[in-house]
């Protein structure tokens, strides 16, 4: 059996269980294919041996009858989960060497259910970016390709979307705090979903922004991240904002049947400069929920405009709380000190080259927005602009919208070193129709619609109802079997 | 608001980051294209609006007050950078 590799967890889970194929040969497929991708430089970190013996095990469990959906299912996992004794280092120099003595909540989930490790997968340093350039591994490079240049993935989870789409595993661990699920799954022609806020544990994943970060599943089709999302999440007592809510059957959500859903066209995501072709495919996406009877509304969100100021303020303030542990005393990196040097030389000397430059300038701006005097005028001020922002969506929801249909990003994946040396501003827009859903706690997903000019993917977001992944996946379902999004980049790596 | 280059200096202290002297002035012109784009926040009337601390109002959940975890010594100093005698190691703090 060749290609096993490029089957959905679905398609994979069936045959598995029909006996067509062994979980060994489906992940022999997929160490083949990462060992043939290096020029994509999606894995920071592989773990072939780790692979084998889970694949053996799954292949075990299956054959006693004892098989969750996840089992026997090779994934790619994202840098920032801790995984025991696998390097974690969130594509940082800080925490070179570090190898976690404990397994994150989500990865630990996943392997209970049967499912095997391929490896760890590149991101942003710290999660923070939109184009993977910022990790201490050096850029991953979309499987995308249209021309000479060599375009980014997205991110922060660029390693993942890159590994999805070019089949180098059935699915990967993403996680989001502004957009670093959707706008790579948008940019790969892939499936991110971003769960409610507190639907899947924190507990061992590397913390940015913790008000706003979330894990969720990085797939090839919307089935696949309701089957993924109901293994990753759980009520989870390690981690204090974990939901007790139990988790229900996402997968046995998606009836096929949308009719009478209201779906909401926010007039603010009209943004100025927007391309013609993310306006039409916008519109077309609106047409295909209208077709399979769904009720399109245009609804107002008005403080969107504000959500990328205060998301700049928010993230970087938590995130200098949150980094201030990367101190070379615990784990990681230590810098080497000289004579006379004492522990503030030593924190001083460790910050400066353990950390990049992006994640450098954002603890700062958070030291800076906390610090005595100011902490009113932004911190607080971006706190209250945050419940106004909140307070658009209960409006919204509580009007009897049942789901909000916008751009998931603002153009196609851009090329490599294209936004260095620009403002940080001008990347930081990259985010600006994702992180209104990670300010208010939402569900948002990004499905594959269609192509651009170029031959390049585009997504579209629908964002949900608190706690209504169900009801989002249903939707997505629907609009990707209606946009019958098939494409996949030509193999040139 | 303008950063200016001390206030830089100040800022990098703070975060216990060491900055040269030679990349404060771009350091101060970054942030303060950064605090530009926040400044937007100051068109919103704000009057009135609790800061909001989290996305669900639920209250921390709580627990009985008593040890749960622990005797694990070796684990947590496995991945010191210097670790003696069953310590965390660092250059003198006191002088």
């Amino acid at each position: 059996m060749s290609d096993l590799n490029k089957l959905t967890i679905a398609q994979a889970r069936d045959g598995l269980r029909k006996g067509d194929f062994t979980s060994t040969e489906l992940t022999e497929a997929c160490l083949g294919a990462i060992d043939a991708a290096g020029a994509l430089n999606a894995y920071s970190h592989k773990t072939p041996e780790k692979a084998r013996e889970m694949a053996a095990a799954a292949d075990k469990r299956i054959a006693a009858g004892d098989a969750p959906a996840m089992c026997g299912i090779p994934l790619g996992i994202k840098d920032l989960f801790c995984t025991r004794d696998v390097p974690s280092q969130a594509a940082s120099r800080i925490l070179e060497g570090f190898l976690p003595q404990y397994e994150s909540t989500v990865t630990q989930n996943l392997w209970d259910a049967g499912a095997v490790m391929l490896g760890k997968l590149s991101m942003d340093e710290f999660a923070m970016g939109s184009s993977n350039e910022s990790a201490c591994y050096g850029p991953v490079v979309n499987p995308w390709k249209v021309d000479d240049r060599q375009l980014t993935p997205g991110g922060s989870s660029g390693g993942s979307a890159a590994a999805v789409a070019a089949d180098l595993c059935l699915a990967a661990t993403g996680t989001d705090t502004g957009g670093s699920i959707r706008q790579p799954a948008a940019f790969t022609g892939t499936v991110g979903l971003k769960p409610t806020y507190g639907r899947v544990s924190r507990w061992g994943v590397i913390a940015f922004a913790s008000s706003l970060d979330q894990a969720g599943p990085m797939t090839k089709s919307v089935r696949d991240a309701a089957i993924m999302l109901g293994a990753m999440a759980s009520v989870d007592a390690k981690d204090s904002t974990s939901a007790e809510r139990p988790v229900p059957d996402y997968e046995a959500a998606l009836t096929g049947d949308i009719r009478g859903r209201r779906i909401g066209i926010p007039r603010e995501y009209r943004m100025e400069g927007m391309s013609d072709e993310i306006d039409a495919l916008w519109h077309k996406a609106a047409e295909m929920l209208r077709d399979a009877g769904a009720e399109v509304v245009d609804i107002t969100l008005p403080h969107t405009k504000y959500a990328l100021p205060a998301y700049y303020v928010i993230a970087p303030a938590e995130a200098s709380s949150n980094l201030a542990r990367y101190d070379g005393v615990r784990y990681g990196r230590r810098a080497r000190l000289g004579a006379g040097d004492g522990v503030v030389e030593m924190y001083e000397k460790t910050r400066a080259e353990g950390f990049g430059p992006e994640v450098q300038r954002r603890v700062m701006i958070g030291t800076y927005v906390l610090s005595a005097g100011f902490y009113d005028a932004y911190y607080n001020r971006a706190r209250k602009v945050r419940a106004l922002i909140k307070r658009d969506f209960d409006q919204v929801f509580a009007d009897g919208i049942d789901a909000i249909l916008t751009p998931a990003t603002p153009s196609a994946a851009f090329g490599l070193g294209e936004m260095s040396g620009k403002d940080p501003v001008e990347m930081y827009l990259n985010d600006v129709f994702t992180v209104t859903v990670n300010l208010a706690g939402l569900p948002g997903i990004s499905v594959p619609v269609g192509l651009d000019r170029q031959g390049l993917p585009l997504g579209m977001q629908l964002i949900g109802r608190p706690w209504d992944e169900g009801g989002l996946l249903n939707l997505a379902q629907s609009l990707e079997s209606a946009a019958g999004f098939a494409a996949k980049p030509s193999r040139w790596w | 608001m303008a950063i200016t280059e001390d206030e830089a200096r100040k800022v990098a202290h703070l975060a216990r980051i060491a900055v040269k002297d030679a990349d404060l002035p771009a350091l101060a012109q970054e942030l303060n294209g950064i605090l530009h784009f926040m400044e937007q926040l100051n068109e919103v009337d704000v009057e009135g609006v609790e800061p909001m601390t989290g996305v669900e109002p639920m209250r921390l959940k709580r627990r009985q007050d008593v040890v749960t975890d622990g005797e694990m010594q070796d684990l947590i100093l496995k991945n010191a950078p210097d670790a003696r005698e069953g310590f965390f190691a660092v250059p003198k703090v006191v002088e």
